[in-house]
Protein backbone atom coordinates (compact mmCIF):
# COMPACT_ATOMS: atom_id res chain seq x y z
CA UNK A 1 0.00 0.00 0.00
CA UNK A 2 2.53 2.22 1.56
CA UNK A 3 5.11 1.64 -1.81
CA UNK A 4 1.93 1.98 -4.48
CA UNK A 5 1.38 5.07 -3.19
CA UNK A 6 5.15 6.46 -3.00
CA UNK A 7 5.27 5.59 -6.64
CA UNK A 8 2.30 7.26 -7.63
CA UNK A 9 3.27 10.42 -5.78
CA UNK A 10 7.09 10.02 -7.28
CA UNK A 11 5.12 9.77 -11.41
CA UNK A 12 2.82 12.76 -10.74
CA UNK A 13 5.97 14.41 -9.62
CA UNK A 14 7.77 13.54 -12.74
CA UNK A 15 5.23 14.26 -15.22
CA UNK A 16 5.68 18.06 -14.12
CA UNK A 17 8.75 17.73 -13.99
CA UNK A 18 9.38 18.06 -10.28
CA UNK A 19 10.91 15.23 -9.37
CA UNK A 20 13.53 15.23 -6.51
CA UNK A 21 16.34 12.52 -6.59
CA UNK A 22 15.73 11.66 -3.36
CA UNK A 23 11.64 10.58 -3.96
CA UNK A 24 12.68 8.82 -7.52
CA UNK A 25 15.48 7.02 -5.70
CA UNK A 26 12.53 5.84 -3.22
CA UNK A 27 10.11 4.74 -5.58
CA UNK A 28 12.79 2.56 -7.74
CA UNK A 29 12.40 4.96 -11.06
CA UNK A 30 15.42 6.04 -10.77
CA UNK A 31 17.41 3.88 -13.14
CA UNK A 32 20.59 4.57 -13.90
CA UNK A 33 20.83 5.78 -17.66
CA UNK A 34 22.71 3.70 -20.08
CA UNK A 35 25.00 6.75 -21.41
CA UNK A 36 26.41 5.06 -24.23
CA UNK A 37 24.93 7.81 -27.00
CA UNK A 38 28.66 8.78 -28.63
CA UNK A 39 28.78 12.61 -28.23
CA UNK A 40 29.08 14.27 -32.27
CA UNK A 41 29.89 17.59 -33.43
CA UNK A 42 28.26 19.41 -36.29
CA UNK A 43 31.47 19.00 -37.34
CA UNK A 44 30.45 15.16 -38.20
CA UNK A 45 27.09 15.50 -38.84
CA UNK A 46 27.70 17.93 -41.81
CA UNK A 47 27.28 15.22 -44.41
CA UNK A 48 24.04 13.90 -43.34
CA UNK A 49 22.31 17.39 -42.25
CA UNK A 50 20.90 17.78 -45.81
CA UNK A 51 17.87 19.92 -44.13
CA UNK A 52 16.54 22.92 -45.31
CA UNK A 53 13.85 24.70 -43.27
CA UNK A 54 10.65 27.12 -44.60
CA UNK A 55 12.52 30.16 -43.27
CA UNK A 56 15.63 29.44 -45.28
CA UNK A 57 17.62 27.79 -41.94
CA UNK A 58 20.42 25.07 -43.44
CA UNK A 59 20.87 26.81 -47.17
CA UNK A 60 24.42 26.42 -48.24
CA UNK A 61 26.31 29.00 -49.96
CA UNK A 62 25.89 29.82 -53.73
CA UNK A 63 23.41 31.30 -56.08
CA UNK A 64 21.80 30.04 -59.74
CA UNK A 65 19.45 31.27 -61.67
CA UNK A 66 17.02 29.39 -64.02
CA UNK A 67 19.11 29.77 -67.48
CA UNK A 68 21.99 28.00 -65.89
CA UNK A 69 19.26 25.16 -63.96
CA UNK A 70 17.98 24.69 -67.74
CA UNK A 71 21.12 23.03 -68.85
CA UNK A 72 21.77 20.90 -65.88
CA UNK A 73 18.36 19.60 -65.99
CA UNK A 74 18.65 19.14 -69.62
CA UNK A 75 22.07 16.47 -69.07
CA UNK A 76 20.59 15.10 -64.77
CA UNK A 77 17.53 15.14 -65.16
CA UNK A 78 15.12 14.82 -67.94
CA UNK A 79 15.64 11.33 -68.57
CA UNK A 80 13.51 10.19 -66.08
CA UNK A 81 11.48 13.88 -64.80
CA UNK A 82 11.03 14.32 -68.31
CA UNK A 83 12.18 17.65 -70.56
CA UNK A 84 10.95 20.86 -69.15
CA UNK A 85 9.31 18.49 -66.01
CA UNK A 86 6.82 17.46 -67.29
CA UNK A 87 6.34 13.43 -68.64
CA UNK A 88 8.68 11.69 -66.66
CA UNK A 89 8.95 8.55 -64.59
CA UNK A 90 9.75 9.58 -61.75
CA UNK A 91 9.09 12.57 -59.54
CA UNK A 92 11.97 13.14 -56.46
CA UNK A 93 14.71 16.07 -57.69
CA UNK A 94 17.76 15.86 -56.32
CA UNK A 95 20.21 18.21 -54.34
CA UNK A 96 23.55 19.37 -53.78
CA UNK A 97 26.18 21.93 -55.45
CA UNK A 98 23.46 22.89 -58.36
CA UNK A 99 20.91 23.06 -55.83
CA UNK A 100 20.15 26.89 -56.47
CA UNK A 101 20.05 26.97 -60.10
CA UNK A 102 17.59 23.77 -60.68
CA UNK A 103 15.55 25.27 -58.19
CA UNK A 104 15.53 28.37 -59.75
CA UNK A 105 14.29 26.47 -62.85
CA UNK A 106 11.95 24.21 -61.98
CA UNK A 107 9.99 27.73 -59.73
CA UNK A 108 10.78 29.24 -63.53
CA UNK A 109 9.14 26.68 -65.09
CA UNK A 110 6.45 27.15 -62.83
CA UNK A 111 6.35 30.87 -63.43
CA UNK A 112 6.54 31.39 -59.58
CA UNK A 113 9.78 33.40 -60.40
CA UNK A 114 11.28 35.06 -63.48
CA UNK A 115 13.34 33.40 -66.19
CA UNK A 116 16.36 35.76 -64.77
CA UNK A 117 15.91 35.59 -61.22
CA UNK A 118 19.11 34.97 -58.82
CA UNK A 119 18.25 32.19 -56.17
CA UNK A 120 20.39 31.88 -53.46
CA UNK A 121 20.24 32.29 -49.16
CA UNK A 122 18.92 35.11 -49.41
CA UNK A 123 16.00 35.20 -52.33
CA UNK A 124 14.73 31.93 -52.16
CA UNK A 125 13.32 31.90 -48.40
CA UNK A 126 11.48 35.27 -49.66
CA UNK A 127 10.14 33.17 -52.93
CA UNK A 128 6.20 32.90 -51.77
CA UNK A 129 5.00 29.63 -53.06
CA UNK A 130 0.91 29.75 -55.01
CA UNK A 131 -0.33 27.54 -52.19
CA UNK A 132 1.39 29.00 -49.14
CA UNK A 133 -2.57 29.83 -46.91
CA UNK A 134 -3.59 26.49 -48.72
CA UNK A 135 -2.89 23.84 -45.72
CA UNK A 136 -4.78 23.31 -42.91
CA UNK A 137 -3.75 21.23 -39.32
CA UNK A 138 -6.29 18.26 -39.30
CA UNK A 139 -6.23 18.28 -36.00
CA UNK A 140 -5.43 21.91 -34.47
CA UNK A 141 -4.98 20.97 -30.62
CA UNK A 142 -2.16 18.79 -31.56
CA UNK A 143 -0.01 21.25 -33.37
CA UNK A 144 3.10 22.33 -31.11
CA UNK A 145 2.17 26.11 -30.01
CA UNK B 1 -27.22 -26.61 -19.86
CA UNK B 2 -27.13 -24.76 -23.23
CA UNK B 3 -23.77 -26.77 -24.25
CA UNK B 4 -26.47 -29.66 -24.54
CA UNK B 5 -28.91 -27.74 -26.81
CA UNK B 6 -29.41 -29.98 -29.46
CA UNK B 7 -28.69 -28.86 -32.89
CA UNK B 8 -32.64 -27.90 -34.66
CA UNK B 9 -32.71 -25.64 -31.51
CA UNK B 10 -30.10 -23.45 -32.71
CA UNK B 11 -31.03 -23.33 -35.98
CA UNK B 12 -34.06 -21.13 -34.78
CA UNK B 13 -32.06 -18.70 -32.64
CA UNK B 14 -33.76 -15.61 -32.79
CA UNK B 15 -31.71 -13.24 -35.15
CA UNK B 16 -31.19 -9.82 -32.73
CA UNK B 17 -30.66 -7.45 -36.29
CA UNK B 18 -31.99 -7.84 -39.77
CA UNK B 19 -30.60 -10.91 -42.30
CA UNK B 20 -29.75 -13.34 -39.74
CA UNK B 21 -27.36 -11.59 -37.31
CA UNK B 22 -27.53 -13.69 -34.17
CA UNK B 23 -26.35 -12.61 -30.82
CA UNK B 24 -22.46 -12.53 -30.13
CA UNK B 25 -22.88 -15.04 -27.11
CA UNK B 26 -25.07 -17.48 -29.38
CA UNK B 27 -22.16 -19.38 -30.61
CA UNK B 28 -21.24 -19.91 -26.52
CA UNK B 29 -24.79 -20.88 -25.87
CA UNK B 30 -24.76 -23.53 -28.80
CA UNK B 31 -21.76 -24.85 -27.76
CA UNK B 32 -19.81 -27.61 -30.18
CA UNK B 33 -23.09 -27.99 -32.17
CA UNK B 34 -23.20 -24.73 -33.35
CA UNK B 35 -19.56 -25.04 -34.18
CA UNK B 36 -20.38 -28.37 -36.16
CA UNK B 37 -23.65 -25.90 -38.00
CA UNK B 38 -20.74 -23.40 -39.55
CA UNK B 39 -20.23 -23.70 -43.21
CA UNK B 40 -17.53 -22.11 -44.76
CA UNK B 41 -16.56 -19.30 -46.98
CA UNK B 42 -14.63 -20.27 -50.29
CA UNK B 43 -12.43 -18.77 -52.68
CA UNK B 44 -12.55 -21.91 -54.53
CA UNK B 45 -14.97 -25.28 -55.12
CA UNK B 46 -14.21 -27.40 -52.20
CA UNK B 47 -14.26 -31.20 -52.68
CA UNK B 48 -17.23 -32.62 -51.57
CA UNK B 49 -17.64 -35.21 -48.30
CA UNK B 50 -16.37 -38.96 -48.67
CA UNK B 51 -14.79 -42.17 -47.16
CA UNK B 52 -12.44 -41.44 -45.07
CA UNK B 53 -9.01 -43.56 -45.34
CA UNK B 54 -5.23 -42.54 -44.60
CA UNK B 55 -3.44 -40.17 -47.21
CA UNK B 56 -0.07 -41.02 -48.04
CA UNK B 57 1.46 -38.08 -46.02
CA UNK B 58 0.14 -40.81 -43.15
CA UNK B 59 1.91 -43.52 -44.07
CA UNK B 60 5.55 -42.23 -44.56
CA UNK B 61 7.95 -40.04 -42.79
CA UNK B 62 7.31 -36.38 -43.10
CA UNK B 63 9.94 -33.57 -44.60
CA UNK B 64 12.86 -32.13 -43.06
CA UNK B 65 12.74 -29.02 -40.69
CA UNK B 66 13.98 -26.18 -42.21
CA UNK B 67 15.90 -23.22 -40.75
CA UNK B 68 13.96 -20.74 -41.44
CA UNK B 69 10.27 -21.82 -41.35
CA UNK B 70 7.93 -21.35 -44.49
CA UNK B 71 4.28 -21.82 -44.58
CA UNK B 72 3.12 -25.11 -46.15
CA UNK B 73 3.07 -25.24 -49.93
CA UNK B 74 -0.41 -25.36 -49.80
CA UNK B 75 -0.33 -21.50 -48.89
CA UNK B 76 1.54 -20.35 -52.06
CA UNK B 77 -1.56 -18.12 -52.69
CA UNK B 78 -1.30 -15.83 -48.95
CA UNK B 79 1.11 -13.31 -50.25
CA UNK B 80 0.90 -9.70 -50.50
CA UNK B 81 -0.35 -7.94 -53.95
CA UNK B 82 3.05 -5.80 -55.49
CA UNK B 83 1.97 -2.39 -57.18
CA UNK B 84 5.29 -2.08 -59.05
CA UNK B 85 6.82 -5.39 -59.51
CA UNK B 86 9.73 -5.00 -61.82
CA UNK B 87 11.00 -2.40 -59.00
CA UNK B 88 10.47 0.91 -61.50
CA UNK B 89 12.07 4.22 -60.66
CA UNK B 90 8.84 4.85 -58.81
CA UNK B 91 6.92 3.92 -55.50
CA UNK B 92 6.52 -0.03 -54.14
CA UNK B 93 3.43 -1.15 -52.62
CA UNK B 94 2.69 -4.44 -50.63
CA UNK B 95 -0.49 -5.16 -49.52
CA UNK B 96 -1.43 -7.57 -46.62
CA UNK B 97 -3.95 -10.44 -47.63
CA UNK B 98 -6.51 -9.41 -44.86
CA UNK B 99 -9.10 -12.30 -46.04
CA UNK B 100 -6.57 -14.87 -45.75
CA UNK B 101 -5.46 -14.00 -42.42
CA UNK B 102 -7.14 -14.21 -38.87
CA UNK B 103 -6.31 -13.28 -35.47
CA UNK B 104 -4.77 -9.55 -34.76
CA UNK B 105 -0.86 -10.33 -35.48
CA UNK B 106 0.30 -9.69 -39.22
CA UNK B 107 2.96 -11.96 -40.48
CA UNK B 108 5.90 -9.99 -41.04
CA UNK B 109 6.51 -11.19 -44.34
CA UNK B 110 2.97 -10.54 -45.22
CA UNK B 111 2.88 -6.82 -43.09
CA UNK B 112 1.99 -4.16 -45.57
CA UNK B 113 5.31 -2.19 -47.77
CA UNK B 114 5.50 1.17 -49.14
CA UNK B 115 8.96 2.12 -50.49
CA UNK B 116 9.23 5.15 -52.53
CA UNK B 117 12.49 4.22 -53.43
CA UNK B 118 13.38 0.88 -53.39
CA UNK B 119 14.03 -0.77 -49.73
CA UNK B 120 18.06 0.26 -49.01
CA UNK B 121 20.16 -2.72 -48.12
CA UNK B 122 21.39 -1.09 -44.86
CA UNK B 123 24.41 -2.82 -43.49
CA UNK B 124 23.77 -2.52 -39.42
CA UNK B 125 27.01 -2.62 -38.18
CA UNK B 126 27.99 0.46 -40.39
CA UNK B 127 24.28 2.19 -39.98
CA UNK B 128 24.51 5.19 -37.09
CA UNK B 129 21.17 6.72 -35.62
CA UNK B 130 22.74 10.71 -34.90
CA UNK B 131 20.38 13.02 -32.57
CA UNK B 132 21.22 16.81 -33.20
CA UNK B 133 19.55 19.99 -33.11
CA UNK B 134 17.92 21.94 -30.47
CA UNK B 135 19.79 19.13 -28.19
CA UNK B 136 21.96 19.66 -25.16
CA UNK B 137 24.63 17.03 -26.27
CA UNK B 138 24.42 15.65 -30.05
CA UNK B 139 24.82 11.62 -29.56
CA UNK B 140 25.62 9.26 -32.23
CA UNK B 141 24.02 5.98 -31.44
CA UNK B 142 24.70 1.84 -33.35
CA UNK B 143 22.95 -0.43 -33.18
CA UNK B 144 24.58 -2.24 -30.66
CA UNK B 145 24.75 0.32 -28.22
CA UNK B 146 20.83 1.06 -28.49
CA UNK B 147 20.56 -2.98 -28.74
CA UNK B 148 21.67 -1.65 -24.67
CA UNK B 149 18.99 0.19 -23.52
CA UNK B 150 16.04 -0.83 -21.93
CA UNK B 151 13.31 -2.24 -24.48
CA UNK B 152 9.74 -1.76 -24.64
CA UNK B 153 7.22 -3.63 -26.15
CA UNK B 154 3.86 -2.90 -27.69
CA UNK B 155 1.13 -4.11 -30.12
CA UNK B 156 0.33 -1.90 -33.14
CA UNK B 157 -1.54 -1.21 -36.03
CA UNK B 158 0.49 0.81 -38.69
CA UNK B 159 -1.97 2.21 -41.54
CA UNK B 160 -0.94 3.80 -44.83
CA UNK B 161 -2.56 7.55 -44.92
CA UNK B 162 -4.14 6.29 -48.15
CA UNK B 163 -5.18 3.42 -47.15
CA UNK B 164 -9.10 2.10 -47.89
CA UNK B 165 -8.76 6.08 -50.38
CA UNK B 166 -10.81 3.22 -53.23
CA UNK B 167 -14.14 4.47 -50.88
CA UNK B 168 -13.71 7.65 -52.34
CA UNK B 169 -14.21 6.71 -55.88
CA UNK B 170 -17.56 7.86 -56.95
CA UNK B 171 -18.95 4.60 -57.20
CA UNK B 172 -17.69 1.43 -55.57
CA UNK B 173 -14.49 -0.29 -57.46
CA UNK B 174 -14.61 -3.93 -57.19
CA UNK B 175 -11.19 -5.08 -56.09
CA UNK B 176 -11.05 -7.21 -53.23
CA UNK B 177 -9.94 -6.10 -49.26
CA UNK B 178 -6.47 -6.47 -49.76
CA UNK B 179 -6.99 -4.09 -52.57
CA UNK B 180 -9.14 -2.02 -50.49
CA UNK B 181 -7.42 -2.08 -46.75
CA UNK B 182 -4.42 -3.84 -47.18
CA UNK B 183 -2.02 -0.96 -46.25
CA UNK B 184 -2.68 -1.24 -42.59
CA UNK B 185 -1.10 -4.34 -40.70
CA UNK B 186 -0.34 -4.83 -36.81
CA UNK B 187 2.80 -6.61 -35.19
CA UNK B 188 4.54 -6.41 -31.98
CA UNK B 189 6.83 -3.62 -31.91
CA UNK B 190 9.62 -3.78 -29.56
CA UNK B 191 12.56 -0.99 -29.12
CA UNK B 192 13.90 1.64 -27.35
CA UNK B 193 11.65 4.64 -26.27
CA UNK B 194 13.21 8.13 -28.41
CA UNK B 195 12.10 9.72 -25.05
CA UNK B 196 14.86 7.55 -23.47
CA UNK B 197 17.01 8.94 -25.60
CA UNK B 198 16.31 12.50 -25.50
CA UNK B 199 16.66 12.35 -21.99
CA UNK B 200 20.59 11.93 -22.64
CA UNK B 201 20.60 14.36 -25.44
CA UNK B 202 18.91 16.87 -23.37
CA UNK B 203 15.95 19.00 -25.04
CA UNK B 204 16.57 22.53 -25.74
CA UNK B 205 12.94 24.29 -24.72
CA UNK B 206 12.75 25.97 -28.47
CA UNK B 207 12.45 22.77 -29.59
CA UNK B 208 8.88 22.25 -30.98
CA UNK B 209 9.36 19.39 -33.40
CA UNK B 210 11.40 16.41 -34.19
CA UNK B 211 12.36 15.91 -37.51
CA UNK B 212 13.28 12.40 -38.70
CA UNK B 213 15.13 11.57 -41.59
CA UNK B 214 16.12 8.17 -43.23
CA UNK B 215 19.01 6.28 -44.53
CA UNK B 216 17.02 6.01 -47.90
CA UNK B 217 18.19 6.88 -51.40
CA UNK B 218 15.65 9.86 -51.01
CA UNK B 219 16.05 10.70 -47.36
CA UNK B 220 12.70 10.37 -46.62
CA UNK B 221 11.79 12.71 -43.67
CA UNK B 222 8.83 13.84 -42.12
CA UNK B 223 8.16 16.49 -39.05
CA UNK B 224 7.05 15.20 -35.62
CA UNK B 225 5.77 17.17 -32.82
CA UNK B 226 8.01 16.84 -29.60
CA UNK B 227 4.86 16.25 -27.88
CA UNK B 228 4.32 12.92 -29.33
CA UNK B 229 8.23 12.25 -29.35
CA UNK B 230 8.25 12.10 -25.78
CA UNK B 231 4.91 10.08 -25.73
CA UNK B 232 4.99 7.01 -27.11
CA UNK B 233 7.16 7.20 -30.00
CA UNK B 234 10.20 4.18 -30.41
CA UNK B 235 12.54 3.84 -31.97
CA UNK B 236 11.79 0.15 -33.22
CA UNK B 237 14.44 -2.79 -33.74
CA UNK B 238 12.18 -5.89 -33.64
CA UNK B 239 8.91 -6.64 -35.39
CA UNK B 240 7.12 -9.65 -34.14
CA UNK B 241 10.22 -10.81 -32.12
CA UNK B 242 13.25 -10.93 -35.07
CA UNK B 243 14.83 -7.58 -36.86
CA UNK B 244 12.60 -5.49 -38.41
CA UNK B 245 11.82 -6.75 -42.20
CA UNK B 246 14.24 -4.79 -44.83
CA UNK B 247 11.07 -3.30 -46.16
CA UNK B 248 9.43 -2.53 -42.60
CA UNK B 249 13.08 -0.47 -41.84
CA UNK B 250 15.53 -2.64 -41.16
CA UNK B 251 17.53 -2.13 -39.19
CA UNK B 252 15.57 0.68 -37.01
CA UNK B 253 12.35 2.55 -38.02
CA UNK B 254 10.56 4.99 -35.70
CA UNK B 255 7.37 3.82 -34.36
CA UNK B 256 4.72 6.14 -33.75
CA UNK B 257 2.08 4.59 -32.61
CA UNK B 258 -1.66 4.92 -33.94
CA UNK B 259 -0.10 7.65 -36.20
CA UNK B 260 0.06 8.27 -40.40
CA UNK B 261 2.48 5.33 -41.84
CA UNK B 262 4.48 7.51 -43.44
CA UNK B 263 5.53 9.32 -40.59
CA UNK B 264 7.12 6.33 -39.23
CA UNK B 265 10.42 6.36 -40.48
CA UNK B 266 11.64 3.49 -41.73
CA UNK B 267 16.17 3.10 -42.02
CA UNK B 268 16.13 5.85 -39.33
CA UNK B 269 19.35 7.57 -39.02
CA UNK B 270 18.52 10.95 -37.78
CA UNK B 271 16.08 13.07 -35.32
CA UNK B 272 16.97 16.45 -35.46
CA UNK B 273 14.98 18.73 -32.62
CA UNK B 274 14.16 21.94 -34.32
CA UNK B 275 11.56 25.44 -33.67
CA UNK B 276 9.39 24.24 -36.88
CA UNK B 277 8.38 21.05 -39.19
CA UNK B 278 10.72 20.65 -42.21
CA UNK B 279 7.44 21.12 -44.91
CA UNK B 280 9.46 18.20 -47.09
CA UNK B 281 7.92 16.75 -49.98
CA UNK B 282 5.67 14.05 -48.28
CA UNK B 283 4.16 15.98 -45.33
CA UNK B 284 4.06 19.39 -47.55
CA UNK B 285 2.30 17.48 -51.10
CA UNK B 286 2.21 13.73 -50.53
CA UNK B 287 0.88 13.47 -47.74
CA UNK B 288 -1.46 16.63 -47.50
CA UNK B 289 -4.84 15.58 -48.98
CA UNK B 290 -6.85 18.13 -50.79
CA UNK B 291 -10.49 18.90 -49.88
CA UNK B 292 -13.73 20.07 -52.01
CA UNK B 293 -12.83 24.28 -51.07
CA UNK B 294 -9.16 23.84 -52.61
CA UNK B 295 -7.07 24.00 -49.35
CA UNK B 296 -5.78 21.05 -48.16
CA UNK B 297 -5.35 18.91 -44.29
CA UNK B 298 -1.20 18.80 -43.06
CA UNK B 299 0.05 17.30 -40.39
CA UNK B 300 -2.71 14.90 -40.28
CA UNK B 301 -1.03 13.26 -37.75
CA UNK B 302 -3.62 10.09 -36.31
CA UNK B 303 -4.99 7.66 -38.36
CA UNK B 304 -9.03 7.34 -36.77
CA UNK B 305 -11.22 4.90 -35.70
CA UNK B 306 -12.14 2.34 -38.29
CA UNK B 307 -13.51 -0.98 -38.96
CA UNK B 308 -13.97 -3.34 -41.91
CA UNK B 309 -15.62 -7.74 -42.17
CA UNK B 310 -12.67 -9.21 -43.07
CA UNK B 311 -14.67 -12.82 -43.78
CA UNK B 312 -16.49 -12.48 -45.85
CA UNK B 313 -15.23 -9.93 -47.99
CA UNK B 314 -14.99 -8.80 -51.68
CA UNK B 315 -13.92 -11.60 -53.92
CA UNK B 316 -15.08 -14.37 -51.68
CA UNK B 317 -18.17 -16.68 -51.95
CA UNK B 318 -20.56 -18.20 -49.48
CA UNK B 319 -20.76 -21.59 -49.36
CA UNK B 320 -24.43 -21.53 -49.46
CA UNK B 321 -27.07 -20.82 -47.00
CA UNK B 322 -26.40 -21.63 -43.28
CA UNK B 323 -24.21 -20.53 -40.62
CA UNK B 324 -20.96 -18.37 -40.68
CA UNK B 325 -19.58 -16.17 -38.55
CA UNK B 326 -18.58 -12.71 -39.88
CA UNK B 327 -15.10 -11.82 -38.75
CA UNK B 328 -13.02 -8.23 -39.05
CA UNK B 329 -10.69 -5.51 -37.63
CA UNK B 330 -11.17 -2.66 -35.79
CA UNK B 331 -8.62 -0.31 -34.60
CA UNK B 332 -8.01 3.38 -33.91
CA UNK B 333 -5.02 5.88 -33.39
CA UNK B 334 -7.22 7.41 -30.24
CA UNK B 335 -7.19 4.25 -28.19
CA UNK B 336 -8.51 1.04 -26.93
CA UNK B 337 -11.47 -0.37 -29.04
CA UNK B 338 -15.06 -0.09 -27.06
CA UNK B 339 -17.28 -1.51 -29.09
CA UNK B 340 -17.41 -2.84 -33.19
CA UNK B 341 -21.93 -2.96 -34.17
CA UNK B 342 -22.06 -5.20 -37.78
CA UNK B 343 -25.36 -4.99 -39.93
CA UNK B 344 -26.82 -7.11 -42.67
CA UNK B 345 -29.16 -4.55 -43.70
CA UNK B 346 -27.29 -2.02 -45.12
CA UNK B 347 -26.93 0.38 -42.02
CA UNK B 348 -30.83 -0.13 -40.76
CA UNK B 349 -30.14 -2.47 -38.13
CA UNK B 350 -27.55 -3.41 -36.07
CA UNK B 351 -26.24 -5.95 -33.30
CA UNK B 352 -23.20 -5.90 -31.30
CA UNK B 353 -19.89 -8.19 -32.33
CA UNK B 354 -17.99 -9.99 -29.74
CA UNK B 355 -14.45 -8.85 -29.05
CA UNK B 356 -11.53 -10.54 -28.63
CA UNK B 357 -9.29 -10.13 -25.45
CA UNK B 358 -6.91 -8.09 -24.67
CA UNK B 359 -8.50 -5.08 -26.91
CA UNK B 360 -5.18 -3.17 -26.94
CA UNK B 361 -5.03 0.83 -27.31
CA UNK B 362 -3.99 1.41 -31.04
CA UNK B 363 -3.67 -2.03 -32.17
CA UNK B 364 -6.12 -4.31 -34.19
CA UNK B 365 -9.08 -5.96 -32.00
CA UNK B 366 -10.78 -8.92 -33.54
CA UNK B 367 -14.64 -8.80 -33.70
CA UNK B 368 -16.93 -12.01 -34.39
CA UNK B 369 -20.55 -12.49 -34.50
CA UNK B 370 -22.68 -15.78 -35.58
CA UNK B 371 -24.56 -15.15 -38.60
CA UNK B 372 -26.96 -17.26 -40.07
CA UNK B 373 -27.57 -16.42 -43.42
CA UNK B 374 -30.41 -18.13 -45.41
CA UNK B 375 -29.79 -17.41 -48.94
CA UNK B 376 -31.19 -13.98 -49.81
CA UNK B 377 -28.86 -10.54 -51.21
CA UNK B 378 -27.52 -9.00 -47.96
CA UNK B 379 -25.32 -6.08 -47.11
CA UNK B 380 -22.74 -6.08 -44.58
CA UNK B 381 -21.18 -3.68 -42.30
CA UNK B 382 -19.07 -2.82 -39.17
CA UNK B 383 -19.06 0.26 -36.94
CA UNK B 384 -16.14 1.21 -34.44
CA UNK B 385 -16.26 3.11 -31.42
CA UNK B 386 -12.99 3.40 -29.53
CA UNK B 387 -12.83 4.13 -26.00
CA UNK B 388 -12.70 8.28 -26.33
CA UNK B 389 -16.16 8.08 -27.92
CA UNK B 390 -15.10 8.63 -31.33
CA UNK B 391 -17.16 6.58 -33.85
CA UNK B 392 -16.16 5.73 -37.55
CA UNK B 393 -18.17 8.47 -39.80
CA UNK B 394 -20.64 6.93 -42.05
CA UNK B 395 -19.45 7.43 -45.78
CA UNK B 396 -22.17 9.96 -46.44
CA UNK B 397 -20.09 12.06 -43.88
CA UNK B 398 -17.16 11.55 -44.86
CA UNK B 399 -17.89 12.61 -49.02
CA UNK B 400 -19.55 15.95 -47.49
CA UNK B 401 -17.10 16.71 -46.03
CA UNK B 402 -13.82 15.72 -47.99
CA UNK B 403 -15.64 15.24 -51.45
CA UNK B 404 -15.53 12.05 -54.04
CA UNK B 405 -13.89 11.55 -57.12
CA UNK B 406 -15.72 13.08 -60.09
CA UNK B 407 -15.21 9.89 -62.34
CA UNK B 408 -15.54 6.29 -60.79
CA UNK B 409 -12.02 4.98 -60.18
CA UNK B 410 -10.79 2.13 -62.92
CA UNK B 411 -7.55 1.31 -61.26
CA UNK B 412 -7.37 -0.22 -57.82
CA UNK B 413 -4.01 0.63 -57.11
CA UNK B 414 -4.90 4.56 -57.41
CA UNK B 415 -5.52 6.76 -54.35
CA UNK B 416 -8.13 9.16 -54.97
CA UNK B 417 -7.89 10.42 -51.43
CA UNK B 418 -6.50 9.70 -47.89
CA UNK B 419 -7.58 9.18 -44.50
CA UNK B 420 -11.23 7.24 -45.09
CA UNK B 421 -12.46 5.57 -41.99
CA UNK B 422 -15.87 5.19 -43.05
CA UNK B 423 -17.63 2.18 -43.30
CA UNK B 424 -16.86 -0.41 -45.98
CA UNK B 425 -19.99 -2.17 -47.09
CA UNK B 426 -19.80 -5.51 -48.25
CA UNK B 427 -22.88 -6.72 -50.93
CA UNK B 428 -23.84 -11.07 -51.03
CA UNK B 429 -25.62 -11.01 -53.45
CA UNK B 430 -27.70 -14.59 -53.96
CA UNK B 431 -25.56 -16.70 -55.61
CA UNK B 432 -22.89 -16.31 -52.78
CA UNK B 433 -20.65 -13.78 -54.28
CA UNK B 434 -19.51 -11.10 -51.97
CA UNK B 435 -18.98 -7.32 -53.40
CA UNK B 436 -18.01 -3.63 -52.65
CA UNK B 437 -21.22 -1.53 -52.58
CA UNK B 438 -22.20 1.86 -51.10
CA UNK B 439 -25.09 1.88 -48.45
Amino acid sequence: MRTRKTGRTALVALAVGLASAAGLAQSGLDAPKPNLGQPVSDADIAAWDIHVLPDGTGLPPGSGTPEQGAKIYATKCALCHGPEGKGGTNAALVGGQPLYALTAYILSLNKIIGPTDVMNAQTLPKVRMPNRDGFIPRFPERMPN
Amino acid sequence: MAANRPLHDLQHVEPVAANGLLHRRAFLAGGGALAAAFTGYRLSETAAAQQLADEPWSRKAGLRVEEYGMPSAYEKHVVRTLSNPQAQPRTQHGRTPHHLLHGTITPNGLHFVISHSGNPDVDPSRHRLVIHGLVRRPLVFTLDTLARYPMVSRVAFLECGGNSGLLFSSDPLQANIQAIHGLVSCSEWTGVLLSTLLEETGIDPQAKWVVAEGADSLALHRSVPISKALDDAMIALYQNGERLMPGNGYPMRLFLPGWEGNMNVKYLRRLKLTDQPSLGFYEARTYAPILPGGKAYQFYFLQEVKSFITHPSPGMRMGGPGFYEISGVAYSGNGRIAKVMVSADGGRTWAQAALQEPALPKAFTRFRLPWRWDGQPVVLQSRAWDEGGNAQPTRAEIIARRGQTAKPVTNPMAFPSQHYNGPSSWAVDASGEVRNAYA
